[in-house]
């Protein structure tokens, strides 16, 4: 009996909440797909350094998935309650009738097991599904082959969805039974009785609240961009996101009484068609809902800037590489150690001879095999450090940027050997006086800060010589093969500066001697298991154009694949959360509209004035967290300014299709629904 | 009037256009109103008729000017123009002190003075008005009703009302009693006082119900 009640209630309701039906499907389907890429990627045939980043990505995004079964245990939780409030009757009449609490619970409990179980069985059934494209996706992404495409089963992530879900449908369930038990019958009686009292805020109040939290959120914007440098530690940015936090909710509190004021004012506008109601409409409903609009907002807000950040950030290490990393294969090697209790006696030994030897001993042609070879070392001085090196400028550095490294050794270059890496990298060639250097830096941030340095004319001492910056700004360049523009920098100074003994580091950098690509991969392949095989008795160091180029693939996609999981995850909570509230006001408000009708308002117009209305709401949030991440994005942009001048452009583009299919999705959904809802019966 | 059931507010639903007539026609103002569909239909009601109902049916969202100004503001009419006459029949209905307060700040008697002066504001040929007393206790009903009559008399407004209230109904000027759907009987008021006026109405009451009571 009661099970046949609870299947009743849910095929009478799904009309009404298809959508949030649809979420939870979604939801699983999503949390399905992100899970299976593990197995799905399987099939394809990827190096092992793929592979590697592929279970470094694969473990990251299960790390993600608790985050995202959170924010889904938030939204199902939200989404019941608001459901069964809008039952209050519904039980009332129960409990009159004589049904106890407990039955009433495990009426409740059946519908969310069927609701569980069905959107389980439907989210996985479509996850499966959309796993297979997933693969393609990813396939794509890591620049595989897909020669050999099957259908895949995940099995795992199917166990995985099926706990994670479980666990949030128990969460609901015991919510649902104390929200039960803490009823009282008249209220569940009377709850749509009670006429809507209309708080009206003072609008002065309102104008003043207004004005200061908006004076606080360009407090917290500028504290993130144009303030950013007085950041001096990571902890400090919860100064800015807590202020943000806080004056979005005012901005929100408030907006609803100040536009409403200022709209009425405007006596034109207000009193012309339906605007009047569709205001009111809406300024009452946004001040019983200033909590969920600013949360929903912030979450917006968030996923913007992940996804858009996560899109440059791709999108330049693509660009990146071909700068980058130009030649084919790059062995670095510590001259010199002598640390005993990290390096073994072998490698302490190897240290002593220079790269070209090292490979020669493991038995590598190195003259034969490679070609364009450039050999290039790296000087330490114990007096020259980051502090040293700034001079002067060190007095207002060390209060504006304390974290810096200051006593991090400076590498030092010589000319000759730095124009032939220049020329192999396609850079330009300098010359120096013999009592010049020059600083070559890519990392934006270092070079700002370097050239605050060169601009006070700082004197090298080196070797009981005095050198003079020759320019007042940092060249760009690098020595190191990289994905990022990362160099901080380091000096280059005349040959005769330096002397055998303050040697450091050894670089090798070359191409392959082959003709064509399949040589390539032949020659990578043995060149990198040498330098593998023999790690613990040298210290040489691999790396080459190929393995930087799967690195870069690998994180990119791995940042790809996090922003778009948790901004779908994302999109579809704050939308669907909104769907809900904007579908029952419509049911609520039918009494409304077929007043309206009454007095001669013809279907158009209320089509427009409920377009008007859920539009408003939408949007609304929508704005602020636009306005927001306008900011945030500037702000992730210097946190990634090593991967280099990001393309905005593209990334805000594809950030906007995103949302505006997904949100603007939700949205037209909405509308139609609510459209039918309160049609003329 | 009629007991409960005869088919007062159906015919009433007819006549607004609300509901639909299975067969047969409705003429207003020489106009067959069943013959009407869509916009022109949304014409009619917003150009030729008012409404009241019992239940007052105003937004709770808008202040009483509001809920008045939005039956003009569908009609496209100026801020200004609205202005003028809402304050103008704000004094005939006696409703200026409360035109800023929201319908739960108001009394019934209030909220049904503002109803109807929404319903009069657009000068309709016909208000229609389903029960307007039912939900007002006798001192707010006689002030309404006297008020529909200087709407009646001094606005020559006509007024189409439904009720089962026999001290309402004499008020008016003629009076049409339904039972089980079809007219029973009508009566007149002519030259006769309210108080005359109601007497006859008691007698035709007490009637039905005798004769509802020999159909038992």
């Amino acid at each position: 009996m009661l099970f046949k009640l609870s299947l009743k209630n849910i095929s009478k309701s799904i009309k009404d909440y298809a959508i949030y039906f649809f979420t939870l499907i979604l939801g699983v389907a999503i949390f399905y797909v992100f899970n299976a890429i593990d197995d799905q990627s399987v099939m394809m045939k990827v190096s092992s350094t793929t592979a590697e980043i592929i279970k470094l990505m694969t473990n990251v995004l299960s790390g993600v998935s608790v985050f995202v079964s959170i924010i889904l245990a938030f939204l199902i939780v939200y989404a019941s309650r608001f459901l069964i409030k809008r039952r209050n009757k519904e039980f009332g009449v129960y409990l009159t009738l004589g049904m106890s609490k407990k039955k009433i619970s495990l009426i409740l409990f059946i519908e969310t097991l069927i609701i569980g179980i069905v959107s389980l069985v439907v989210g996985l059934g479509i996850g499966f599904l959309l796993s297979q494209l997933m693969s393609i996706l990813v396939a794509n992404m890591f620049e595989a082959d897909l020669t050999r495409f099957q259908f895949v089963f995940s099995p795992n992530a199917c166990i995985k969805t099926l706990i994670y879900f479980s666990i949030m449908y128990f969460v609901v369930m015991i919510f649902n039974t104390i929200n039960i038990s803490k009823c009282k019958l008249i209220d569940l009686m009377y709850s749509n009785k009670k006429s809507e009292k209309i708080k009206l805020k003072n609008p002065l109040f309102c104008t003043i609240v207004f004005i200061i939290s908006c004076i606080a959120l360009g407090f917290a914007y500028y504290q993130v961009t144009g303030g950013i440098e007085k950041m001096t530690n990571a902890n400090s940015i919860f100064v800015p996101i807590g202020v943000g936090a806080i004056s979005t909710f005012f901005v929100f509190w408030s907006l609803s009484g100040l536009l409403l004021k200022i709209f009425i004012s405007m006596k034109n506008t207000y009193y012309k068609g339906l605007n009047s109601f569709t205001l009111r409409q809406f300024s009452s409903k946004i001040n019983t809902m200033t909590f969920s609009m600013t949360i929903i907002c912030l979450m917006l807000f968030i996923t913007i800037c992940v996804l858009s950040s996560a899109m440059s950030m791709k999108i330049s290490m693509t660009n990146n590489l071909k700068k980058l990393a130009p030649a084919d294969v790059q062995i670095g090697k510590f001259i010199n150690v002598t640390d005993y209790e990290y390096y073994s006696e072998k490698q302490i030994e190897d240290s002593k001879i220079s790269i070209y030897d090292t490979l020669e001993n493991l038995g590598y042609d190195v003259d034969n095999k490679l070609k364009d070879i450039v050999k290039l070392d790296v000087y330490n001085f114990d007096n020259i450090d980051l502090k040293t090196s700034i001079g002067s400028y060190y007095d207002i550095a060390k209060d504006k940027y304390p974290l810096m490294p200051y006593n991090k050794k400076e590498s030092i270059v010589k000319i000759s050997d730095y124009n032939k890496i220049a020329k192999l990298f396609g850079l330009k060639e300098y010359t120096l006086n013999d009592d010049e250097y020059f600083i070559v830096a890519n990392y934006s941030e270092y070079v700002k800060f370097r050239n605050e340095g060169l601009k006070v004319d700082t004197i090298l001492n080196i070797n009981e010589k005095k050198l003079k910056p020759k320019y007042d700004s940092c060249v760009e360049g690098f020595i190191a093969m990289n994905s990022a523009y990362s160099n901080m920098g380091f000096f280059v100074v005349p040959d005769n500066a330096v002397n055998d003994s303050m040697k450091k580091y050894e670089y090798l950098t070359a191409n392959y001697n082959v003709a064509d690509i399949n040589e390539k991969n032949l020659s990578e392949k043995e060149l990198s298991e040498i330098c593998k095989e023999n790690s613990n008795n040298t210290v040489i160091d691999f790396d080459s154009k190929m393995t930087i180029k799967e690195n870069s693939i690998g994180l990119g996609a791995m940042v790809t694949f996090i922003g778009l999981y948790l901004g779908i995850i994302f999109l579809i909570s704050c939308a669907a959360i909104l769907a809900l509230k904007e579908l029952s006001e419509s049911s609520d408000n039918v009494e409304k509209f077929n007043m309206l009708r009454k007095i001669g308002v013809d279907e158009k117009m209320i089509n427009k004035a409920l377009f008007r209305q859920i539009g408003i709401f939408f949007m609304f949030p929508l704005l602020v967290a636009i306005i927001h991440s306008i900011f945030g994005i500037k702000f992730c942009n210097y946190l990634l300014s090593a991967f280099g001048a990001a393309n905005l452009v593209s990334s805000i583009i594809g950030v906007a299709i995103f949302v505006v299919a997904i949100y603007g999705g939700y949205f037209l959904v909405t509308y139609i629904c609510s459209k039918n809802i309160i049609k003329e019966k | 009037m009629g007991a409960s059931g005869s088919g007062k507010t159906t015919l009433l639903n007819c006549i607004s256009t609300i509901d639909k007539v299975t067969s047969g026609h409705i003429y207003v103002a020489g106009n067959d109103i069943t013959k009407l569909r869509g916009n022109s239909l949304n014409k009619f009601r917003r150009e030729e008729l008012g409404f009241i109902f019992q239940d007052f049916n105003l937004l709770d969202t808008l202040t009483a000017y509001e809920n008045i100004a939005l039956a003009l503001s569908i009609q496209n009419v100026t801020s200004k123009e609205i202005d003028t006459r809402i304050k103008k029949v704000a004094k005939e209905l006696d409703i200026v002190n409360v035109l800023n307060k929201y319908p739960y700040q108001m009394s019934g008697g209030q909220k049904q003075r503002v109803a109807s002066a929404r319903a009069i504001i657009t000068n309709p040929k016909l208000i229609l008005a389903d029960e307007p007393t039912g939900a007002l206790d006798s001192k707010s009903a006689k002030m309404l009703l006297e008020k529909f009559d200087y709407l009646n008399k001094e606005l020559q407004a006509t007024i189409l009302m439904v009720t089962h209230d026999a001290f309402t109904a004499s008020y008016s000027s003629r009076v049409i009693f339904i039972k089980d759907g079809k007219i029973f009987n009508e009566i007149i008021k002519g030259t006769n006082s309210r108080k005359e006026f109601f007497d006859k109405i008691i007698d035709v009451v007490t009637l039905l119900g005798g004769d509802l009571n020999d159909a038992l």
